[in-house]
């Protein structure tokens, strides 16, 4: 018997976290993997909303952020092998052209 | 059980992502994300989505963080060395964060009529989710399938090492017009 | 209005045609066509006016003649002016004077500007003159006559002006405006007091309002005399406002002789004529203008006796008639006064238009000092304009000399000043008379001093007009003696002076007859050929000499004294309030916010990442804050109740 909001919190924590992440990380992949971590937060508390109100659509749209975010993983690690090609570094910092 | 479950697998959530944070190598940080993956997983079974946790596992944890490594491996990335980073992040972004967790907190703490959660409860059957998916949902669905197709498309296309891609070591490339220049 | 149709509209709007034909399509048009449209507007109206001069003086014709229906021009709150026109007798005169020597002058004009390039541009000039001139005179209020009164003054700009490539011309042109302009002032302030105190603008609603209280005199009245007074002396061009008109001899000579000589000019006595019935309840402002009439009649004079310009003499001699009729309008004797604008008109013309024969004839010499015996090889020229000094001159039974008369009796009547005035104004005839001769004797008579210039007579299209000028030089007179009071009674009102004749008159006549022939007397003397006395004169009083030659010095006094320093702030105004602080400043101001903002603004665009995820994590901080402020700040927590969509 766990109050909701415990897992509310959780998932608060967690979003948190990823964008602190998002924040310090000076790789870029780690950059990225913090965005991952962001999203699997929201998803935990769609999860718990649906649970709380049996609500099936909750899950379903935790569903489509998957699927999302799975594209977009893809093509985001596509686009940072492009620019490690360009500019042979993985470090935000030196990424801060438009120009390839 | 309920809550020793819960404690233990949302503990090691909080554990993989603060690891995820103080991590210097990346590798490392993909791994503690696989954690923090898998025990959501659990934390899903708990709240009753039984093909979500399955989905969880199969999709982020087993294809999504692969990719992740693979890439990792891929461009060798190595340990993180110390730069000079953002001060407007330091002094503009974490009190941002803080503030934003602090009002998200208070509003959920100050919430009534939330209830509880316990291992009695309904579980969603994938036949339940299946049913609302295809039928209230099916354009979502199939433009969803549509999104996979660019996506792959792009990303075969970015990827590509091919058509004329230089790979110089210098960031400043290209001529003021931005041609690149294609080496021979 | 009874009686047969006037078109009075088509008066002055048959020379505005022709000035919009000439000056649109005139530069494309060959030279006749141009000529013809010229022409035929004044001529046009010429025969209009004369034909409702006819129709008056069969009778057929009740002045004066008031339109009932004009159209409306302003008509705001309680000011309402029209479009009327007023034909009165005097309006009727001035306008026979102004569009019958003005054809005159037109024709003219076809010899003399025959070979100028801007030819079309000349005859629209001449037709917009015209256009604006007769609407200054037919006007029924007096602000549809400053209109005219605006119009002619630019008409002057533009025909002064005239060879503007010459900067002396392009000078002239601009202080005639000026001067005019501060004239101009006065007259406006002249017509707001008259609209503040009549509540009206139309002259016979004015002159109604002022028949209904006797009493009213002095106090305001004085003072709109006096401001339109002031207007007056800038057209007219009288002390201190004549500076304007020997330098406007830069125009051509008909220009001279239209405008500086027989209408414009003439303008402001007009106006001092047509509001007689303000200047009546005025005695002071009556005693400016006499005053002022006589010492210009005196001080132009006196400049005029030492001119070498055979044009500025003229010039000189218009400035001094003026005062004439100034000095006329100043004892009341106004139909007086128009009686000598009128032989004025015709004399001075003429002597214009001759001068400009003999300038033309000479090649454009201007210098009296190297003409002379010009009698021989251009006669016509020659015999009118002898006419023309027998006249301005005052010898009976030419037209000066009844005008003169008139005006000179019409002074020494009027009180202990009027014997004054009649002394400067029987000097100044004398004087007059002097130099005139004097420009006779060094122009036509003698031996000639430039024979290599080849002196020849003018064509006939020039010579016409003198001559038709030339009789009525002779015969004017002879219409208005003693008539011209009666005539123009019902416009200026009746003066006993002007109706009557007796012993005194007749003295006073001989008199000036006598003074006339002194000066000639010694005109001929000092003039004569071989006559060395002139030179002999001007050596030995060389102080006064120098002074009169100088003109007073006038010019150089108003340059350094209004001139230069109105230039020096206007400078100061211009390049360092203007150009250096306000407009610079504002470029500064301007220019500095966009570069300092943009270099503050440049700082975010780093490109960084992560200062850019920063930000949005305070956007969207401040969003939630927004967003969720009731139930942070006291209120019930949320009710988590709601459940599906």
């Amino acid at each position: 018997m766990i109050p909701i909001s415990w897992y509310l919190l959780l998932s608060a924590t967690l979003f948190c976290l990823g964008v602190v992440g998002f924040l310090i990380k000076r790789n870029i992949i780690t950059v990225f993997m913090s965005i991952e971590l962001m999203l699997n937060g929201v998803n935990l508390s769609f999860v718990t909303f649906a649970h709380m109100w049996h609500l099936v659509k909750g899950q379903i749209f935790v569903f489509f952020v998957m699927v999302v975010a799975a594209a977009e993983a893809a093509v985001g690690l596509a686009i940072i092998i492009a620019i490690f090609r360009a500019r042979a570094t993985l470090a935000v910092d030196r990424i801060d052209l438009m120009k390839l | 059980m309920h809550l020793i479950l819960f404690v233990v697998f949302g503990g090691l959530c909080l554990a993989g992502a603060l690891n995820l944070l103080l991590q210097r190598h990346p590798i490392n940080s993909a791994l503690s994300l696989v954690v923090v993956m898998s025990s959501l997983a659990v934390l899903y079974l708990l709240l009753g989505a039984e093909f979500l946790a399955a989905a969880q596992i199969i999709v982020y944890a087993g294809a999504i963080m692969v990719l992740f490594v693979f890439v990792v491996m891929l461009l060798n990335a190595g340990r993180e060395e110390r730069t000079m980073g953002s001060r407007a992040a330091k002094v503009v972004g974490f009190p941002a964060i803080a503030v934003v967790l602090a009002v998200i907190a208070t509003v959920i703490l100050k919430a009534q009529g939330l209830g509880t959660a316990s291992l009695n409860d309904p579980i969603t059957s994938t036949e339940e989710l299946s049913r609302v998916l295809f039928h209230e949902l099916l354009l979502p669905f199939e433009v969803t399938s549509v999104l996979i197709l660019i996506a792959i498309l792009g990303a075969v296309a970015l990827a590509r090492s091919g058509d004329g891609h230089p790979t110089n070591k210098t960031p400043f490339a290209g001529t003021p017009t931005g041609e690149r220049r294609v080496s021979k | 209005m009874n009686g047969p149709l006037l078109f009075l509209p088509l008066i002055p709007l048959l020379p505005f045609l022709g000035f919009l034909l000439n000056g649109v399509l005139g530069s494309k048009l060959p030279k006749p066509v141009v000529t013809a449209i010229g022409l035929l507007a004044p001529l046009g109206s010429f025969a209009l006016v004369a034909r409702i001069a006819y129709l008056v003086w069969s009778g057929a014709l009740a002045m004066p003649v008031v339109e009932p229906n004009a159209p409306q021009w302003i008509s705001a709150g309680n000011i309402h002016v029209d479009f009327g026109s007023v034909i009165d007798p005097l309006s009727l005169t001035m306008l026979l004077i102004v569009t019958g020597v003005g054809f005159l002058i037109h024709v003219y004009s076809v010899g003399y500007m025959h070979d100028d390039k801007g030819y079309w541009r000349y005859f629209a000039y001449l037709n917009l003159f015209l256009f604006f001139m007769t609407l200054l005179v037919q006007a029924g209020n007096i602000l549809l006559m400053f209109v005219g009164w605006e119009g002619v003054g630019l008409a002057s700009y533009l025909l002064i002006g005239f060879w503007y490539q010459k900067t002396v011309a392009a000078d002239a042109g601009k202080k005639a405006f000026v001067l005019n302009r501060i004239g101009d002032f006065g007259f406006l302030i002249g017509i707001f007091l008259l609209l503040a105190n009549f509540g009206t603008l139309t002259f016979s609603e004015i002159a109604a309002k002022l028949a209904a209280s006797p009493g009213w005199t002095g106090g305001i009245l004085t003072t709109i005399c006096i401001c339109l007074l002031i207007g007056a002396t800038g057209k007219s061009a009288q002390l201190p406002l004549y500076v304007w008109l020997p330098d406007a001899m830069e125009g051509p000579t008909p220009v001279s002789a239209l405008i500086h000589a027989a209408t414009m000019v003439t303008a402001g006595v007009y106006m001092i004529a047509r509001t007689h019935f303000l200047f009546d309840r005025s005695p002071l402002a009556m005693l400016v203008v006499a005053i002022i009439g006589a010492a210009t009649a005196l001080f132009a004079a006196t400049i005029g006796l030492v001119q070498t310009d055979i044009k500025r003499v003229l010039a000189y001699s218009t400035i001094s008639q003026l005062g004439y009729m100034f000095l006329g309008c100043g004892v009341a004797a106004y139909s007086a006064a128009i009686f000598h604008l009128m032989t004025h008109a015709f004399f001075k013309a003429l002597l214009f238009l001759a001068a400009g024969s003999v300038i033309h004839g000479l090649g454009g010499e201007q210098d009296l000092r190297r003409m002379g015996g010009l009698w021989k090889k251009m006669p016509v020229t020659f015999w009118t304009m002898t006419a023309a000094v027998l006249a301005i001159a005052g010898f009976f039974p030419f037209a000066g000399f009844f005008s003169k008369d008139a005006i000179l009796y019409a002074a020494f009547l009027s009180g202990t000043n009027g014997k004054i005035f009649w002394a400067a104004g029987l000097f100044t005839a004398l004087l007059t008379s002097f130099y005139m001769f004097r420009l006779w004797y060094l122009a036509f008579l003698g031996k000639p001093r430039s024979p290599e210039l080849h002196a020849h007579e003018s064509g006939w299209s020039m010579l016409g007009p003198l001559v038709i000028l030339g009789i009525l030089s002779v015969c004017g007179g002879w219409i208005g003696a003693g008539r011209m009071g009666t005539w123009l009674a019902p416009a200026v009102g009746a003066r006993a002076a002007e109706t009557s004749t007796n012993h005194t008159e007749l003295i006073l006549s001989v008199i000036a007859v006598l003074a006339a022939a002194l000066g000639w007397l010694v005109a001929h003397m000092l003039y004569r050929e071989g006559s060395r006395r002139a030179e002999q004169l001007a050596a030995s009083f060389s102080a006064p000499y120098k002074l009169l030659v100088n003109k007073y010095w006038v010019d150089e006094l108003y340059g350094a004294v209004i001139v230069k320093p109105l230039l020096a702030i206007s400078r100061f105004v211009l390049e360092w309030v203007v150009e250096y602080a306000i407009l610079g400043g504002l470029v500064w101001l301007l220019s500095g916010t966009a570069v300092f903002g943009g270099a503050v603004l440049q700082r975010w665009q780093s490109g960084n990442l992560r200062s850019y995820a920063g930000w949005l994590a305070m956007g969207a901080a401040v969003l939630l804050v927004f967003a969720l402020a009731p139930y942070l700040f006291g209120l019930h927590g949320p009710s988590m109740k709601w459940a599906g969509w």
